[in-house]
């Protein structure tokens, strides 16, 4: 893809993304890391068909998914999960979980429902099917969540800071429950992230962005092997990584800071 | 057992149940009502000005009993009910569809909102006039008003509801590859249940309050006929009787709503 993406609030032209180019491969744990601000969720939601973009082409697959004159459709093939968590508080786990096979028709009541009491007792959710989201924990609803997009069987995943809001500890198991989804699983995940630990921890290749207009500033390969554990956070290549990745953010880290500085002045 | 109960009471926690009807809160509520009667009573009988002028709950209490064996009585709480859910029902078969489509299609709003806002702060009451004259029957005139109680409250509810569902459920069932007619019945539906029933128990509450008084202006029947005409006839004790009946009236109405709502919407865990 390559997207550049004008926001025209009152006529004040601001631009968010500046051909912004990047391929990411099929399988691979794409995490796009960058300071606030810089475009990470405006790309993600032109993927997801939330947006259009001003210019450029993204393609899915080899097909052409939106350019300047086309928005993409929203579809199943590419499940977001949202930052705050998206499960829709009106139905149970079990009738989260269902519901994509079950709008899109792609499965009957009693196959979707059977296919999702064996995915969420694969995920240790077996206790809560019957719950409502507002009875489980916060890690528990982010783990239903992504339950319920792996039920769509999508091409790609696309997350957008799912573990902005948690405790340390709790991140710490939602990291390895991603990490095992994924080692299973191989979908093509882009993971949006402000957080470098979790972007080298997690992801096969991790985009550095610069601050806005967007624009992919580095790409750092995170060649630690699979499967990944948390003794990989204490591992030389790991702290070298994000030594390399702490740089790149931290210079455009300032000069956000400082355009901040100066848009206040 | 749950189970053993009537169907609309299955999945009711007993123990929570049990624990609502014989806990402190009911224990501390009926000694507050024992504690007002007393007050009241001693007022009553020591001629206490103002408040003294009341009927003692005693001779309220002897009129009480002589009422409840007669059919006119009962006639009068059947007429108002009557009256009540007819112009409630109306107002929810008019007003949900309504509300939806002015939360959901910009342009019906923008053509729709003005004339509620205008119509809405008048008082139904003021109708009373207009509705003796246009409507056919009496009869249908108090329903029409009781309508009015209940229908405002339930459209702006709604039309609240509708529009502050967060984007997020939209884009989620979108993004599950929803159809349109799915993102109606499965999202902004279940999302506006709880606006519906908030509407609803204050539409139930505003409708008593409104064919009361209709009935005392425009009506030769209900509670609140009861209630003017024990004051034309000068039987006082009977004018406090019409007022508790109209208020037990409204609070099992409005109790009912609320046991619906929280049946209807399970997640919210109101009980």
């Amino acid at each position: 893809m390559n997207v550049t993406k004008i926001y025209d609030p009152d006529g004040a032209n601001v631009l968010a993304l500046d051909d912004c180019c990047m391929e990411i491969q099929a399988g691979e744990f794409c995490v796009m890391v960058g300071p606030s601000g810089c475009g990470k969720t405006t790309l993600l939601n032109a993927i997801a068909g939330f947006h259009d973009i001003t210019s450029g082409e993204i393609h899915l697959d080899g097909e052409l998914l939106c350019s300047g004159t086309r928005m993409a459709d929203p579809g199943a093939d590419r499940i977001v999960v949202f930052q705050q968590g998206a499960l829709f508080p009106w139905y149970t786990v079990l009738e989260n979980a269902t519901y994509g096979p079950l709008v899109q028709g792609k499965m009957a009541k009693a196959e979707a429902r059977k296919a999702a009491e064996e995915l969420l007792g694969d995920m240790g959710l077996k206790g809560i099917l019957h719950n409502y989201p507002s009875e489980i924990s916060s890690g528990m609803r982010r783990r239903v969540e992504i339950a319920r997009a792996m039920m769509n069987d999508p091409k790609v995943l696309l997350m957008d800071e799912p573990y902005r809001a948690m405790d340390a500890l709790t991140k710490t198991v939602m990291h390895k429950h991603l990490l095992d989804v994924y080692d299973a699983t191989h979908k093509t995940i882009f993971f949006i992230t402000h957080d470098l630990e979790e972007a080298i921890f997690l992801g096969s290749r991790v985009y550095v962005m610069t601050t806005r207009p967007g624009r992919i500033k580095k790409v750092i390969d995170v060649d630690i092997p699979r499967p990944r554990d948390f003794r990989v956070l204490s591992s030389e290549r790991y702290l070298s990584l994000k030594g390399e990745a702490i740089e790149a953010v931290h210079e455009e880290a300032k000069r956000a800071f400082e355009a901040g500085e100066r848009e206040l002045a | 057992m749950a189970s053993n109960g009537p169907n609309i009471l299955k999945g009711v926690n007993l123990t929570k149940l049990r624990k609502a009807v014989f806990g402190k809160t009911t224990y501390r509520g009926i000694i507050a009502i024992i504690v007002t009667l007393i007050f009241w009573e001693a007022c009553a009988r020591l001629k206490v000005p103002v408040i003294g002028m009341i009927p003692a709950p005693s001779s309220v209490a002897r009129s009480l009993t002589g009422l409840l064996f007669e059919a006119s009585y009962w006639e009068s709480w059947v007429v108002s009910f009557k009256r009540v859910f007819l112009g409630f029902i109306v107002a929810q078969i008019i007003g949900i569809p309504l509300g939806l489509t002015m939360g959901m299609r910009r342009t019906f709003r923008d053509l729709s909102f003005p004339i509620i806002e205008i119509l809405r702060p008048i008082p139904p009451l003021a109708w009373v006039p207009t509705a003796v004259i246009f409507w056919p029957t009496p009869e249908m005139s108090m329903i029409f008003v009781t309508f009015l109680g209940a229908f405002f409250t339930m459209v702006l509810n709604i039309l609240g509801g509708v529009r502050n569902i967060d984007i997020r459920y939209i884009r989620a069932a979108e993004s599950l590859g929803s159809s349109k007619k799915d993102i109606f019945w499965r999202i902004i539906l279940p999302a506006t249940l709880p606006s519906l029933f908030v509407g609803s128990t204050v539409g139930m509450g505003i409708t008593w309050e409104v064919v009361v008084a209709a009935e005392m202006i425009a009506s030769r029947s209900g509670l609140g006929f009861l209630t003017w005409k024990s004051y034309v006839a000068g039987n006082y004790p009977v004018i406090v009787v019409g007022m508790i009946s109209i208020g037990i009236a409204g609070y099992l109405s409005s109790s009912l709503i609320r046991f619906l709502g929280s049946r209807l919407t399970p997640w919210l865990k109101i009980i």
